[in-house]
């Protein structure tokens, strides 16, 4: 599904990442986990389009077979070899100008904020129309007359968003100011609003963080349950390791920007390195967290 | 309590005494100072008096209960509501009938007012959608205005536009600067943005000021009248056309009047302002207004939602500059005259005030803002040297007791149904 190698980022002269490579392979919850700073919410801002690594590839795999190439998508700078070929240059260009991590989204990624970012200050219900847009007639003229086919469209936005609401219990919030749910609500609200944009994938930064532990148990079902009934690829950041070792497929683990190893849980957690990364060497005490 | 409120009376004196003392005391007559000790012990006095009752005042209950509904943190002044935002259509109409007969009554002096009030709602219109909806502040949006008037004004003079071609023409120029401006600042947000747009607005004004050859520099241009069906508002035609009162005047048996052509003016910019009203108020409920205000919530969570925040942002300009464009070709219209000096950084900050009074992103209140903020100023013409201040300190109150806008803040509810 998503497949991710020699990806490298530098910021100036740190070097966040280097040659990251995993996979993500369809319809299964791939947990990312590392101790504080081992880059992972850097591999999700890669990922999902929002910093543009230094080098390395991201593929996503199309529904209709072949590869969307996804550090293209946001645009890269121009190189002396697009003088001789014009179609390639072209494709650069248009990048350039209408690329960016909102197309990477077009493509079928959605993602979620570790620090919950919704908009506030409107209702629950446009929060979820505005990730439609994309869906939505967006003709002016068709709106300013009411045309049928942007009424259709906006009843079937309408019809989506409930239907969202429904399945991540927040129905009865529906008319209120997104910024004054509790805390649990918004997050789930987010997840919610990712799911309007239609992802194939969809990357959550941090779902647990914050939550009482019987929060964590619904976000554990609402995960599965994106899986299982509506056959998303679930891409996760987590420090809750009970979450993790319980949902996840699949583990990667970072530190130092470098991947340290991969599997499934069980095998993590019986990986010596992985136990070095976060307990360090020696007998010296540290956190699991 | 009189002990402690004496107290704090003296406390709050010595530092007035000392204050006053050189300031008010010491006054410079030719080469030699006169010690005055009258004025600066009044004062004094004055202060002392005041802090004396102010702190008698806020230990009663009543005091400390007016202290504490200002220091109350205010909840978001917000609310949700599933009854349509606007008024009702009986209440619509009314005021639309009242507005439209109006103009008879009235002498050429207040009419020209309310036209300039009705001017000014459409420009807190296109404001209100780069400021109140898209979140952009905008401190040159006048650049627009200028380039609507401008536009029917030169328009006119080099390519013989009429007014009603005039207006479809000035509001796509002052769109197409809008996306112009948009460019460059796609990327800038809050005060640096806020700086960008200035300056564009000084740019427009200046490049109208100097380019002698092309618009008159400083001398202005001057438009034609507005002109119906081939009827002119003037005593003789001058546009080629028949005056009014000799189409009219057989069949309805009126006569030349000074105010018509005002009267004229104002009937079509009420309902150029009505169906504006419309526009924006449709815009805010579909997609592209959503986009909008999630744009001001949050670009970045915009961006990830698959939005893109290049073509909201310069769609959020280019509507919003042709609002506003529409509105100078009517100014330029009604005032049958343009120079640069009616395009200055006064002016945006005035519509700022009119959108930031209105609260940001309601309609009505951008429309009630901007009435009275045209109307207000007329009828205080006696204060007229305080005008600026009085509205400055308008400005401070609003500020510090109603920052969210004189109106609450409505957001539409949507009916959902339960069944699966």
């Amino acid at each position: 599904m998503l497949t991710v190698s020699e990806l490298s980022m530098r910021f100036g002269g740190i070097q966040a990442l280097k040659d990251v490579h995993f996979s993500v392979p369809e319809q299964s919850i791939t947990a990312l986990i590392g101790p504080n700073g081992a880059g992972k919410t850097t591999v999700f801002n890669c990922v999902t389009g929002f910093y543009r690594a230094t080098s390395g590839t991201i593929r996503l795999a199309a529904t209709e077979g072949g590869h969307y190439d996804l550090i293209k998508i946001l645009g890269t700078p121009f190189q002396s070899s697009d003088l001789l070929n014009p179609t390639a240059f072209a494709h650069r260009l248009y990048y350039k100008l209408f690329g960016g991590s909102h197309q990477v989204t077009r493509r079928g990624v959605a993602r979620t904020f570790q620090n919950v970012r919704l908009f506030r200050e409107m209702t629950v219900v446009e929060n979820l129309l505005v990730a439609q847009h994309q869906q939505l007639n967006r003709n002016v003229l068709a709106g300013l007359f009411n045309a049928k086919s942007y009424l259709t469209s906006e009843k079937r936005a309408l019809e989506k968003a409930r239907r969202w609401l429904n399945a991540f219990d927040l129905l009865d919030d529906a008319n209120r100011l997104a910024g004054e749910l509790p805390y649990g609500h918004q997050r789930r609200l987010e997840i919610a609003r990712a799911m309007c944009t239609d992802p194939r994938i969809i990357c959550l930064d941090e779902p647990a963080a914050g939550l009482n532990p019987n929060e964590t148990d619904e976000l554990n079902g609402l995960i599965r349950m994106l899986r299982d009934q509506h056959g998303v690829t679930v891409l996760l950041i987590e420090h809750d390791m009970s979450l993790v070792m319980d949902i996840s497929d699949h583990v990667v683990v970072l530190d130092h920007g470098e991947v340290i190893a991969s599997g499934d849980p069980w095998e993590i957690q019986n990986n010596p390195t992985v136990l070095e990364a976060y307990l360090g060497v020696e007998e010296e005490s540290g956190e699991t967290e | 309590m009189f002990i402690t409120a004496l107290k704090e009376a003296i406390f709050i004196g010595i530092p007035a005494l000392l204050l006053f003392g050189p300031v008010t005391g010491l006054i410079l007559n030719g080469y030699e100072i006169i010690v005055d000790w009258q004025r600066p012990i009044l004062l004094t006095l004055v202060v002392m008096v005041g802090r004396f009752l102010v702190s008698l005042g806020s230990s009663t209950e009543k005091g400390k209960h007016i202290l504490e509904s200002f220091s109350r943190k205010r909840s978001a002044n917000v609310s949700v509501s599933t009854t349509q935002t606007t008024l009702p259509p009986l209440a619509i109409a009314g005021i639309l009938c009242v507005a439209a007969l109006l103009p008879f009554f009235l002498g050429n002096y207040w009419l020209n007012v309310l036209i300039l009030a009705l001017i000014y709602v459409l420009l807190g219109l296109g404001l209100n959608i780069v400021v109140g909806l898209a979140g952009l502040l905008d401190l040159g949006f006048v650049a627009f205005y200028a380039v609507g008037a401008y536009g029917f004004a030169l328009g006119h003079e080099y390519l013989g536009l009429g007014f009603w071609t005039a207006i479809p023409f000035g509001a796509g120029l002052a769109a197409c600067f809008g996306a112009v401006l948009g460019f460059p600042v796609l990327r800038m947000h809050g005060d640096y943005l806020a700086i960008v747009t200035l300056g564009f607005g000084e740019i427009i004004r200046l490049v109208l000021n100097n380019w002698m050859s092309f618009t008159g520099g400083p001398n202005g241009v001057s438009a034609p009248l507005p002109t119906f069906f081939g009827m002119e508002f003037t005593s003789r035609a001058k546009q080629g056309g028949v005056p009014y009162h000799e189409v009219l005047g057989p069949i309805i048996g009126i006569d030349y009047s000074r105010s018509a052509r005002y009267i004229f003016v104002y009937l079509i910019l009420l309902i150029v302002v009505s169906l504006m009203v419309i526009f924006v108020v449709r815009l805010k409920n579909m997609p592209i207004g959503r986009a909008w205000e999630a744009l001001r919530e949050d670009e970045i969570a915009c961006r990830s939602l698959g939005i893109n925040h290049v073509t909201v942002k310069l769609s959020a300009f280019s509507m919003g500059a042709m609002v506003g464009g529409i509105g100078g070709v009517f100014f330029a219209a009604s005032q049958g005259f343009v120079n640069p000096t009616s395009f200055t950084f006064f002016e945006s900050a005035l519509i700022l005030a009119i959108v930031v009074l209105g609260g940001l992103g309601s309609t009505i209140g951008v429309i009630t803002a901007a009435v009275l903020l045209t109307i207000l100023p007329e009828l205080l013409r006696d204060f007229s040297d305080y005008r600026v201040l009085i509205f400055g300190l308008a400005m401070v109150m609003m500020m510090v007791w109603r920052p969210r806008g004189l109106l609450k803040i409505r957001r539409p509810a949507f009916k959902l149904g339960r069944s699966a």
